[in-house]
């Protein structure tokens, strides 16, 4: 594992809707580990993850993800990380393959990419032509996640990933963020369940009332 | 180049993935054709009079175009908020003016496959006449016409995807921008079907109006998606 900083901010201050969201955040993220987010609801976790994709603007203080400088230019950032909320992104009517298609096209990847983050998804074969709105809410996450391999992001953020998904899914979701760990990703991930979550990340950062700590 | 070339691609590929998804629901052809053709019938049937019809004829097909573009626009956008997927492209920093370019040319190709529809049941319906310069002119119309449209229809699409109560919101706030098109477009029917006496040559300067109107909200929509989009 290299100690390339992937995530690199100090004392970072966001406002959002004339509120401090994030009040004064030092923390960094090495490449190749996962981050485990915690903290209570409204602690400001989705707020930093929104930030480190650049969708927010930096208020105050220094913010470098993957070596792009957040106040001088957010919109750079976006290409290379890849930020799943609640929603997976896909389009329902689409069979698997053809969201893989789509988002192939769009950051002009090739067919061995798509066969690749196909493969490490456990997507190929009958689930490759199943359209998403008939997959089970675990298949579709790991839809989701296979576009990200696709658009080649380098950074993972993820708000609640386990959300939604049965024991199984669950399960499948682990072993496809090691994978992805294993494959050169680095994976920032917020979870309320901690157990679980303790279990897959390499390090925790707790966020309360818009700062972070390591714990 | 490289930028033309990732703008182009993006486009491509937003325009074929929008036609896909409307071969796969067929929304368009079982759902949009039925509801405009039954304008055009009920029209036939409340107006009940050859010679009134045959006026009318081009006025009731962009009417019927219009009231239809509203179901075709949220349903352009109802694909892309179901899951989110929009904003996975924002957050992907993805060429938004390029997905405003692929969808509205899949809007244009849809609306003018529904205009086809519409024109041939007006000449059967109300058996109006075009002649061979006629022809030509009715043709362009619809280009010009369903191009705006299309614009017009993605730009405010795009604006209503996200908001509370977006099935009333986008016809109060698209009637408006869409008038002259409508008006622009039932005139140089009418010179193409020679309503009422006009000549022919009487619905060029209409299309006019209407290449003026698709340039100007086809270059304001690549410019204003992404801004909007990203608020």
């Amino acid at each position: 594992m290299t100690s390339e900083k992937v995530v690199d901010f100090n004392d970072v201050v966001i406002v959002y809707d004339n509120f401090p969201a994030i009040a004064g955040a030092t923390f960094y993220v090495n490449a190749g580990e996962i981050i485990l987010l915690q903290g209570p609801n409204g602690a400001g976790k989705t707020t930093l993850l929104r930030a480190c994709a650049g969708l927010l603007p930096i208020s105050r203080g220094a913010a470098n993800v993957l070596g792009c400088d957040l106040r001088s230019d957010r919109s750079a950032v976006r290409s290379r990380v890849g930020l799943l909320g609640h929603a997976n992104g896909l389009f329902q009517d689409l069979t698997v393959l053809e969201n893989m298609l789509f988002w192939s096209r769009l950051v002009g990847a090739n067919k061995l990419d798509i066969e690749q983050a196909m493969d490490a998804m456990g997507l190929s074969g009958r689930l490759s032509g199943i359209t998403v709105a008939k997959l089970s809410a675990g298949q579709r996450r790991r839809c989701a996640l296979a576009s990200l391999i696709v658009r080649r992001a380098q950074l993972w953020l993820l708000d609640e990933p386990h959300a939604g998904l049965d024991a199984q899914g669950r399960d499948e979701l682990d072993a496809t963020l090691r994978a992805a760990r294993d494959a050169g990703a680095t994976v920032i991930f917020a979870s309320h369940e901690i157990e679980r979550a303790q279990a897959l990340a390499t390090r925790s950062l707790l966020v309360t009332t818009g700062t972070v700590k390591t714990i | 180049m490289k930028k033309i070339t990732n703008r182009s691609r993006v486009v491509s590929a937003v325009f074929i993935k929008d036609l896909r998804i409307e071969a796969r629901s067929r929304v368009v052809t079982n759902q949009v054709l039925p509801f405009a053709g039954l304008i055009m019938i009920m029209f036939a049937f409340a107006l009940d009079n050859d010679d009134v019809l045959q006026r009318v004829a081009g006025g009731l097909i962009w009417l019927a175009t219009i009231f239809s573009l509203f179901v075709i626009v949220q349903r352009s956008f109802a694909i892309e908020t179901d899951d989110s997927a929009l904003d996975s492209l924002r957050v992907a920093g993805i060429d938004l003016s390029a997905v405003f370019l692929g969808k509205a040319f899949a809007l244009t190709l849809q609306l003018i496959a529904l205009d086809v529809v519409l024109i041939a049941s007006a000449f059967l319906l109300y058996q109006v006449q075009v002649s061979a310069v006629g022809i030509v002119l009715l043709v362009t119309c619809v280009t010009c016409a369903t191009t705006g449209l299309g614009f017009v229809g993605t730009l405010y699409g795009g604006l209503t995807a996200g908001a509370n109560g977006r099935e009333t919101l986008l016809p109060l706030l698209l009637l408006p921008v869409v008038a002259p098109v409508l008006i622009a477009a039932t005139r140089a029917t009418e010179a193409a079907f020679g309503s009422g006496g006009a000549a022919t040559s009487e619905g060029w300067a209409w299309v006019g109006l209407l290449t003026i109107f698709a340039a100007v909200f086809g270059i304001g929509g690549s410019l204003a998606f992404g801004p909007l989009i990203d608020e």
